[in-house]
């Protein structure tokens, strides 16, 4: 069988128009999917920023709530309820709103302000410069260093600047794991500090962050919290809300798959029509080498063979292409948001599958079809 | 008497049905025999490519039996034919059919490596056929380098590479001048031509019936007649 299979890639690469063609064709394909679902999953990744940066297992909100980015306040009564439910272990209030700050050259910059428990600063982030207790200081604020940190020109420990007609000075630079997606910089501060320095409204309370005794207890959490009429999520719950908002309700899923479909399409037409093109031009070989004595099914290996190794080259070439260029686009802009994970390789490889199954099919109906007493008649 | 290669008896094979039914061989019988240049000649239309895919394994007839080594071939199943035309039957086809993207020598490799040889090994026993054949120093070139007299020679080497039995031509100089095809005729003559052998020849092209040892004529699907050859050696 190795023999037959040398045979149809000597065939196959020997053509080398036909061979470059196939590859351009299920390369573009490919590299179109990939990048298509790559930047939905960054996008997807990025939007849940909030939740994987905090790091609580449980999130009492709002029912509306969409995404950690919604802010529906709730009254301090819920936290004082979320306290006395047994199987909690803590519970914390968390601010997270959008302020305005103006830097010390007079530009205006907007950010999101993220308040911790002033007791506990349950979820602060891991600092890489300054004291986490400096936080504590007037007018203290820890900046993230993400992609979004330059739009602060760049701030160091002891910058100052204005929010809200307050002074703010930078007493820590942390890191977290994940930036946002909206494209603002981030300063943390204590719950209470934010509460004073924006504006806020009657109720200011954007999450609770529960610490659940045991994780079975969460169920229950969640029941007694329903039963306040909130809704308690544990971080994964929270991340798949969020996915579901954006896959769904925004119609940026939708777009996306449009794109995937449409890429997909394109490669199988320009995969499909080259790879029957190159079998209609070798009809007659493969009919001389059924004269010959070669089976049936033998020919069939070979075009599988074909098929699936163009398609495995293609597919190959155009993840490479595609994490090229988003590892090129992100020295680039830091911010790109585009993420390829193994979901959108399996999704590219299903789709190649695809594309090498339906060419395939196309070849080896033709080929059963040639009779070798068509290669005596000429 | 040489023994025979191969027996057809009352072969009969059309094409259609009812009023579009063109009956293309109509009860042709005739035998092959080792050691012997069988040319089957006769004017377009006559039924010989017909018949000589009938005999080879390649169509099946509606009536009539093929008889090889003491077996009907079309009693077999369709591996067991694809089989004894891989091992027992070598086509010389009268536009060649080599693989353009492969080299000299791997086409003349393929009856090889359809036998489950292994490559290289089949490669250096490809080499040796064209040695035969006399162009071993256009082992590495795609055969559209050949000239036309080449290509055949590769198409030789090829069919004689699985050792066949049987060795069959469709039209071997429709492609080539006068002299180059009586080339090539000689050379198969000499060369190829073995006792344990049989040559079949299908032609339209008189200037080599000197070849022959036996020339069967067809018309209308029908053998009309049987005569000596200028080959043959009374």
């Amino acid at each position: 069988m190795k023999g037959i299979l040398k045979i149809a890639y000597k065939l196959l690469v020997n053509d080398k128009g036909k061979f470059a063609a196939l590859l351009v064709g299920i390369t573009f394909a490919v590299f179109l999917m990939v990048m298509m679902t790559s930047m939905f999953s960054g996008i997807l990744h990025r939007s849940s920023a909030t939740v994987l940066n905090v790091g609580a297992k449980v999130w009492v909100m709002d029912p509306a709530i969409n995404t950690p980015a919604n802010n529906i306040p709730m009254p301090d009564y819920v936290l004082d309820a979320v306290r006395s439910i047994n199987g909690v272990t803590y519970a914390v209030p968390l601010y997270s709103g959008g302020a305005l700050v103006k830097l010390r050259s007079g530009a205006y910059q907007s950010v999101t302000v993220i308040g911790l428990d002033d007791s506990s600063l349950y979820g602060r982030p891991e600092l890489l410069e300054g004291q986490i207790e400096d936080i504590y200081g007037e007018n203290a604020f820890i900046v993230v260093k993400d992609a979004e940190f330059p739009k602060l020109q760049n701030p160091r420990v002891g910058t100052e600047f204005e929010i809200n007609d307050h002074r703010g000075v930078i007493v820590g630079i942390a890191r977290v794991t994940t930036s946002g997606l909206f494209g603002v910089p981030t300063l943390y501060t204590t719950y209470n500090r934010a509460l004073q320095y924006i504006p806020s409204t009657r109720f200011t309370t954007a999450f609770i962050l529960i610490e659940p005794k045991n994780t079975t207890a969460i169920p229950y959490i969640k029941q007694q919290v329903k039963a306040l009429g909130y809704e308690a999520l544990t971080k994964d719950e929270f991340i798949q809300k969020t996915s579901r908002f954006y896959k769904y309700q925004t119609g940026v899923g939708t777009n996306v798959l449009i794109m995937t479909v449409i890429s997909f399409i394109v490669g199988l037409c320009i995969s499909g029509q080259t790879f029957y093109t190159f079998i209609l031009e070798n009809l007659e070989r493969f009919g001389a080498l059924k004269a010959i004595g070669a089976k049936g099914r033998e020919l069939v290996y070979m075009i599988l063979f074909q098929a699936s190794f163009a398609s495995l080259a293609g597919f190959g070439l155009g993840i490479g292409l595609a994490c090229l260029l988003i590892t090129v686009a992100r020295l680039r802009m830091p911010s790109y948001a585009a993420m390829t994970t193994y979901t959108d390789i399996g999704l590219a490889f299903i789709m190649v599958l695809i594309i090498a199954g339906i060419s395939s099919y196309i070849g080896v109906r033709k080929v059963l079809k040639i009779e070798p007493f068509d290669i005596f008649r000429g | 008497m040489a023994e025979l290669a191969m027996q057809a008896t009352a072969l009969v094979k059309w094409f259609g049905e009812g009023d579009a039914r063109t009956v293309a061989v109509q009860g042709v019988s005739f035998d092959a025999r080792f050691g012997e240049m069988l040319f089957i000649e006769g004017p377009s239309g006559s039924g010989k490519t017909t018949l000589l895919s009938l005999i080879s394994g390649i169509l099946r007839p509606n009536e009539g039996t093929v008889m090889v080594e003491g077996r009907d071939i079309w009693s077999m199943t369709s591996d067991r034919i694809a089989d004894f035309r891989l091992n027992k039957v070598g086509f010389v086809f009268q536009d060649y059919h080599l693989f353009p993207r492969l080299t000299t020598v791997e086409n003349v490799a393929i009856p090889l490596i359809l036998k489950k040889n292994d490559w290289d090994k089949s490669i250096d026993e490809a080499m040796e056929y064209l040695e035969i054949v006399g162009i071993k120093d256009r082992a590495l070139l795609p055969p559209v380098k050949l000239s036309g007299g080449e290509q055949q020679r590769v198409a030789i080497a090829r069919a004689i590479a699985s050792h066949p039995d049987i060795l069959i031509f469709d039209e071997p100089t429709a492609s080539l001048d006068g002299e180059t095809g009586r080339k090539i005729l000689d050379f198969v003559k000499k060369n190829i031509l073995t006792d344990k052998r049989c040559i079949i020849v299908v032609t339209h092209d008189n200037r080599i019936f000197e070849y022959a040892d036996r020339i069967m004529t067809m018309e209308d699907g029908r053998v009309i007649g049987f005569e000596q050859g200028g080959g043959r050696e009374e």
